[in-house]
């Protein structure tokens, strides 16, 4: 029997402890395969490799070949088994090795996975999850946020966290849930954000927002790694006296209508801020529902800071210019914050 | 010619085709009623294959019809209702009238997978129903059929690799019956028998005359049987010819008069009924009382039928996702002992060993090097310890600092 490859049995369990966001996720992971054996990963190189990002390491060593699959190039395979697998009452965890690669698979995820129910009664519970989003020199085609072709498709849920506490309980609830749900993991945060889970098991509740900071003068919306830009654009804006609530999206589909209109009803004032480039991204699908729901509330057009309608550039010249940043945020909520 | 079969399945098969070539043409009726919403399409002439294939399948089994299958999902135990309903777009149909033609499933009872209309999408999840039925130690084969046309897709590639490489028992029915809508077979692939795409899979496969349906039934049962042993996929390609149209709407006058006269005389109904007279299986009585039988029962199918209402309006904005529990109960049916598959018993040696070369493992773990895209942990970047940066106005995003280290570790280890 091989030694057992520390696969985040004895950080769980010891709780209360400083996680990266990468680390919460495969603590997802392993503790949902550990408590229900109708939950399998598949993917590629999520096997004896550990995934590219070291998301399953350690998973095969312990649930074994049966459970955790290295699969074919084929993303469209991969994703129409899972989805096979899920008819037999099975929970498939399917990684894209880089969540730029779901593309190829959109026929199987749009057409088959999230229709099912509707059409014919059957259920598809899967997850498919994988790294996303830029700030990182990957370029055109390794830093994608192609969150909205998917919130575009009733049917599906699509996640996209910010913090290891919500990426673990987001993840586990993702893998409970009985429909397919997307789980964008910003690789940015994978390493570079830490934080502090809890001992034990919980969940987060899907379709919630959070409130990360309190204020009163606008309301900035952001989610996964922009959310953290947002909160640094906050700070430097209560300096000069703004002081913004923020607020973590979390789920992008189903949206939490709620939290959002809550908000905007007290501070009259929004800003959007999101990775994903401008034109149909979540701002205008945002400013819509306050356009239909909170028309009377707004002191102020609704705002956006996105990044540009382009390709993700390579360089970091140009990739920084592409991205938003909190300099872009803070200048836009001042100018929010004048109405 | 097998000699394994019983009298009893040498007429069931007759009784399954006619059946099927019976419902076809009371859908035919429907459709020149109006009463058919959307297209019609037809299995005439192909109805061996559907009826044989199906027909090696047991019940446990599953299926996923294409839109020449009828006939499959006659074998497998549909009501013809079913069939008239779906088409129809009625209520009471299996789909409440979301969807048409052979688009609907039945998880619980009869192991039937939905297809949609996107070609070769059916062979990676019949490959993953195999997968899930084999893990769940089940002892199930999995089945769907392509078309010619079909068989072009990308995912048909992808799905039958993949369960090639996972040794999925699986099998997939290839007919090529000669025409995908207007195009002839050799526009579609430039190799004259579509079985030997199976060689690039390093999986078995069959050539099997269509439109005979006991040899279509023991090329299947033995495909069936061999994947349900373990040996992995089968592919069987049967050898056959669209008589009508892609639909109704098409009289398909690129087809050559002279190919359609061929295989007019080489239709799969006469040929067995030709058999089975020879063979004393069938005689002029029991041949009647089949047919009898059938009347009858399309008579009362489409009565009810006819009789169900179209769906309400609202029901178009129900069902787009499940409740939970309340909705869908979903449990896996173990057929194993769930201990071989969860610790320690499931535990492995993550090693990959490379025979003639020994064994190597995966990575260094948690001391693993940087890779693409990451980089190390800055631990007072928890949210809430974030510093207020008067900087900010100036000019620092909040990524800024580590993008140094990012681009250097990316440059690193890229792709
Ligand atoms: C991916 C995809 N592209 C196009 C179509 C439209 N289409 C439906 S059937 C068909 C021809 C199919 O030919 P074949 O696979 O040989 O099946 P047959 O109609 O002969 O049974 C086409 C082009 C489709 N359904 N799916
Ligand atoms: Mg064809």
């Amino acid at each position: 029997m091989a030694k057992m490859n520390g696969a985040g049995t004895k950080e769980a369990a010891a709780g209360g402890a400083q996680v990266t966001f990468l680390e919460a996720i495969r603590q997802a992971m392993f503790e949902e395969m550990e408590r229900d054996p109708a939950v399998v990963l598949l993917g590629e190189d999520v096997g004896v490799y550990g995934g590219a990002f070291k998301t399953s390491e350690g998973l095969l060593a312990r649930f074994g070949w049966e459970r955790v699959m290295d699969t074919p190039i084929s993303e469209s395979a991969i994703i129409g088994a899972a989805c096979g697998m899920s008819y037999l009452g099975l929970r498939p965890i399917v990684e894209m090795q880089f969540i730029d690669f779901i593309v190829c698979a959109f026929n199987q995820i749009t057409n088959f996975v999230a229709k099912g129910h509707y059409l014919w009664n059957a259920p598809a519970p899967m997850v498919i999850r994988g790294p996303s989003g830029g700030g990182v020199h990957g370029g055109p085609f390794h830093s994608a946020n192609p969150e909205m072709y998917f919130v575009h498709t009733p049917g599906l849920k699509v996640i996209y966290p910010s913090t290891p506490y919500d990426a673990k309980g987001l993840l586990k609830a993702a893998v409970r849930d009985n429909n397919p749900v997307l789980f964008f993991e910003h690789k940015f945060l994978y390493r570079r954000i830490k934080g502090e889970i809890p001992a034990g098991d919980y969940t987060v509740p899907i379709g919630k927002a959070m409130v990360r900071r309190e204020g009163r003068h606008l309301t900035i919306l952001s989610y996964a790694a922009m959310m953290h830009t947002s909160l640094e654009a906050a700070e430097a804006l209560a300096q000069e006296g703004i002081e913004a609530e923020v607020i973590d999206l979390r789920t992008l589909l189903p949206l939490d209508e709620e939290t959002i209109l809550q908000s905007v009803k007290k501070t009259n004032k929004c800003l959007v801020v999101h990775e994903d480039t401008k034109t149909g991204g979540i701002a205008g699908e945002i400013a819509a529902i306050l356009c239909e729901k909170a028309f009377d509330d707004l002191d102020g057009p609704v705002m956006r800071v996105t990044s540009l309608d382009t390709p993700v550039p390579y360089a970091p010249t140009l990739e920084d210019h592409f991205l938003p940043n909190a300099k872009k945020v803070f200048t836009a909520a001042k100018e929010l914050a004048r109405y | 010619m097998k000699k394994e079969l019983t009298r009893q399945q040498y007429v069931d098969l007759y009784y399954y085709m006619r059946l099927n070539r019976a419902v076809e043409d009371t859908m035919v009726k429907l459709f020149r009623q109006n009463k058919i919403v959307g297209g019609l399409y037809s299995s005439l002439g192909q109805e061996a294959i559907s009826v044989g294939s199906a027909y090696a399948l047991e019940k446990k089994d599953w299926l996923a019809p294409m839109i020449r299958n009828i006939g499959a999902l006659l074998v497998k135990g549909v009501p013809p209702r079913d069939i008239f309903m779906q088409h129809m777009a009625k209520y009471d149909s299996p789909t409440k009238g979301k969807d048409g033609t052979s688009h609907f499933g039945d998880l619980d009872n009869l192991h039937i997978v939905s297809p949609i209309s996107m070609l070769g999408d059916l062979i990676p999840v019949m490959t993953g129903v195999a997968m899930a039925g084999r893990y769940l130690g089940q002892k199930i084969v999995a089945m769907t059929w392509i078309g010619d046309g079909g068989s072009s897709t990308g995912v048909f590639h992808e799905g039958l690799n993949f369960a090639a490489t996972q040794k999925a028992p699986f099998v997939l029915i290839l007919e090529n019956n000669l025409w995908a809508y207007s195009t002839p077979v050799r526009k579609q692939v430039p190799v004259e028998n579509l079985a030997d795409r199976a060689k690039a899979y390093g999986i078995d496969s069959y050539i099997v005359d269509g439109n005979d349906v006991v040899a279509m039934y023991s090329a299947a049962k033995e495909a069936v049987e061999r994947a349900r042993a373990g040996e992995g996929p089968i592919l069987i390609e049967a050898k056959t010819f669209r008589r009508l149209g892609h639909a109704q709407h098409d009289p398909a006058e690129y087809v050559p008069k002279e190919m359609r006269t061929y295989w007019e005389a080489r239709d799969p109904i006469t040929l067995y009924e030709k058999y089975l007279t020879s063979e004393k299986l069938l005689d002029a009585k029991s041949k009647k009382e089949i047919e009898d039988k059938i009347e009858a029962l399309l008579a009362k199918e489409r009565e009810f039928a006819e009789n169900s209402p179209m769906p309400p309006a609202e029901l178009a904005e129900e069902s787009v996702y499940c409740t939970g529990d309340d909705c869908h109960k979903i449990r896996a049916k173990w057929e194993r002992p769930v201990a071989e598959v969860t610790p320690p018993k499931s535990s492995v040696a993550a090693v990959w060993t490379v025979p003639g070369f020994g064994s190597g493992k995966g990575s260094g773990g948690a001391n693993a090097p940087i890779h693409f895209g990451d980089a190390p942990a800055a631990t007072e970047k928890s949210v809430s310890e974030r510093k207020p940066p008067a900087k900010i106005a100036t000019k620092t995003g909040a990524k800024k600092p580590l993008k140094a280290a990012a681009a250097s570790a990316s440059r690193k280890a890229r792709r």
